[in-house]
């Protein structure tokens, strides 16, 4: 979907661009490094893919790029300009550019305003007018499939998907340019999932926004991504295309979460052979020297518990930070 | 505790059954039979009809999953088979569960107690809680293992590293006298799987066991209870949301809708050739790595009806596409197609 299909992100179409982030909270047990060392851009109308497990640091990530975390260092970019510096008025315009969406959307709605209120709390913030905000309201939930009555209701009165459908048009109101989408549909039942995922393509299909869109699923990232990046430990182990990944996965990791990844499909499934990754994450207070991913490693050797492999282009024409592809 | 062993109503009757049905060919008895069973909610909105008679056969070392959505009673159908409902407001108002050969439906809560965990174990969804917070590893499979046999505490204590050595926990030994919020998901998994089998239950119930975990987590936990079902030819009921995970662990699927069975299938026919229009919505709704991208998924539009206002007819017509005038007013009953082989559906009838 990308206008140019330039692999390493061209800055003149980049819309979100990210160079060397750290992130870092400071706990009674020490400090836990959630990010370290994150480059990555997003071109304008591109879905890019994050995927990683717990604690890996996509979602750290994502509220990152939306400030609502602070980044200890490095630069985040929207439409060129950094963010870090912005003061509260700036930064309510940069929010209406990007906007986000949660995993669990009972808990991202308030449950004591209504469904119209809550969705139209973007606009009065934004200074609109009432019948400016009122018109936009029926526009917005049309957008995402909801009767027009749904704005005098409660989010207690909505099943899941339609929650996420709320939440979904409370995103759109302000005509943004990214969505950031922290595992909006983990939350929700097959047939419901298809639902919201099929919604979120016609929206990009209509709008053109983007999408981070942060998930554990690889099944789901890999219908909808254009382009895939894989997160370990708070760094990026492998960014690329997302049929290089699929196809031709080059780093350790990326290789052992695919192969841990579920296939519907029992033919298949019994084929191939899987290698189970032993061990479980590291913890991000003590993360181990050298290549973040060398304790769990199968290739790992002595190169990789001192020094710590950068991201570089690889055969694949993909980008992974291990010594040995 | 171990006299249960020898109780009357137990004793004769098993093992003699076994060896008639044995004898008779390759249809031995399974350790699980489930027999239209029913269980209801009473609430204050009415009564719902939540496992709506289901009946179930999981044979030793088969592994039968029970594939639904949320709401869909998957889930109150282990609890029954577990007699572990919350009374009230839910009841079995009816059928049979069969364990070894024995109904335990009319069982007392007394002589559940050594049913449980002893021929029949269970794991659930969030491996945190369903463990004591406040007691160590150590005592809470040393528990499960007292409770069924007479063991001394060394013994006890022996067997429950054994124990934890075989669900593969890293560090086992120290971990006896870890607490579980000490240990991540995934040991803590390991854990409840541990006392899951600790007393070598014939059946063994998985409710989403691996639901709460990572990827790579979840792989090693598949991987585990598959090894063990081998190796003590368990007969396990799988339940799961997620249709990879069936493709990954079951020989046979049974697919759940509104309480009622509505489509089973050995895993390769189910997949291949799905008969019910639900069936074929869900397999279609999955997004499949690998395969050709497709445009959509295929959505089931709407969502699953609540118990208390199902629809007359068939219980899926409203979301149905290929919906008949006959969908409506009469509810479907589930027909053998092939052995093995059931779906409740007028339009695959018809067809």
């Amino acid at each position: 979907m990308s206008p140019s299909t330039s692999p390493s992100g061209s800055s003149s179409a980049s819309l979100l661009s990210l160079r060397d982030v750290h992130v870092r909270f400071n706990t009674a047990a020490g400090v836990v490094r959630a990010v370290s060392g994150v480059s990555l851009d997003l071109a304008v109308g591109e879905t890019l893919g994050l995927v990683g497990e717990s604690g890996c640091g996509k979602s750290t990530l994502g509220k990152a790029i939306m400030k609502l975390v602070p980044a200890a260092a490095g630069e985040i970019r929207v439409e060129g300009i950094d963010i870090a510096p912005l003061g509260r008025a700036e930064l309510t315009d940069m929010r209406r550019k990007v906007q986000m969406i949660f995993q669990d959307p009972y808990g991202s709605l308030n449950p004591r305003s209504t469904v119209g209120r809550s969705v139209a709390q973007p606009m009065v913030l934004a200074g609109w007018k009432p019948d400016a905000i009122a018109a936009r309201l029926e526009t917005l939930l049309g957008w995402v499939g909801l009767p027009s009555e749904a704005k005098q209701r409660f989010p207690h009165e909505f099943s899941g998907g339609q929650r996420q459908r709320i939440g979904i048009a409370r995103a759109l109101a302000l005509g943004p340019k990214l969505i950031i989408c922290d595992e909006p549909v983990s939350a929700l039942d097959v047939s419901v999932r298809a639902q919201v995922i099929n919604l979120l393509e016609d929206l990009k299909t209509e709008f053109g926004v983007s999408y981070l869109f942060i998930s554990h699923d690889l099944s789901v990232v890999e219908h909808i991504a254009d382009r895939v990046a894989v997160m370990y430990l708070g760094t990026l182990v492998e960014v690329g295309g997302r049929d290089q990944i699929w196809r031709t996965p080059q780093h350790p990791y990326t290789k052992a979460l695919l192969a841990a990844a579920p296939i519907a499909n029992p033919k298949i499934a019994r084929m191939r052979q899987r290698t189970v990754l032993q061990g479980e994450l590291p913890s991000p207070l003590n993360p181990p020297a050298g290549c973040p991913f060398h304790s769990r490693c199968p290739i790992a050797q002595d190169r990789c518990r001192s020094e710590r492999p950068e991201l570089r282009p690889v055969s694949n024409g993909a980008q992974a930070a291990c010594h040995f592809v | 505790m171990s006299h249960a062993r020898i109780a009357p109503d137990r004793g004769p009757p098993g093992p003699l059954l076994k060896a008639g049905l044995e004898a008779r060919g390759p249809k031995i008895a399974a350790p699980l039979e489930v027999r239209d069973l029913r269980t209801t909610l009473f609430t204050r909105r009415g009564e719902m009809k939540a496992v709506d008679g289901l009946s179930l056969t999981v044979g030793a070392g088969e592994t039968v999953a029970l594939v639904g959505e949320s709401g869909c009673g998957k889930s109150l159908s282990a609890l029954s088979i577990m007699r572990l409902l919350p009374d009230p407001p839910a009841r079995i108002v009816g059928g049979e569960v069969r364990l070894n050969g024995r109904d335990i439906v009319a069982l007392s809560e007394d002589d559940m107690l050594d049913v449980r965990g002893k021929e029949i174990g269970m794991i659930f969804q969030d491996p945190m809680s369903s463990l004591n917070p406040v007691a160590t590893v150590e005592k809470q499979i040393v528990e499960v293992l007292t409770a069924h046999a007479d063991l001394s505490r060394s013994a006890a204590r022996a067997r429950a590293l054994e124990l934890l050595e075989l669900v593969g926990m890293p560090d086992a030994a120290r971990r006896l006298d870890a607490y579980p919020h000490q240990l991540s998901g995934g040991m803590c998994q390991r854990v409840v799987i541990a006392m899951a089998i600790a007393c070598s239950p014939s059946v063994l119930i998985a409710d989403e066991p691996t639901t709460a975990l990572d990827v790579t987590v979840q792989a090693q936990v598949l991987a585990l209870l598959k090894k063990l079902q081998a190796d003590a030819g368990m007969a396990m009921i799988f339940i799961t949301h997620d249709l990879g995970v069936v493709a990954e662990t079951a020989d046979r699927v049974v697919v759940m809708y509104a309480g009622r069975k509505v489509e089973e299938a050995t895993v390769d026919d189910l997949f291949e050739a799905p008969l019910h229009p639900y069936t074929v919505g869900l397999i279609g709704a999955t997004p499949t790595p690998g395969a050709e991208r497709a445009e959509r998924l295929a959505d089931i539009p709407g969502m699953v009806p609540p118990l208390n206002a199902l629809p007359q007819g068939c219980a899926f017509a409203p979301r149905c596409k290929r919906v008949m005038e006959r969908c409506l007013g009469e509810r479907p009953a589930l027909r053998e197609t092939a052995p093995g082989r059931l779906v409740a559906c007028f339009a695959v009838e018809g067809g």
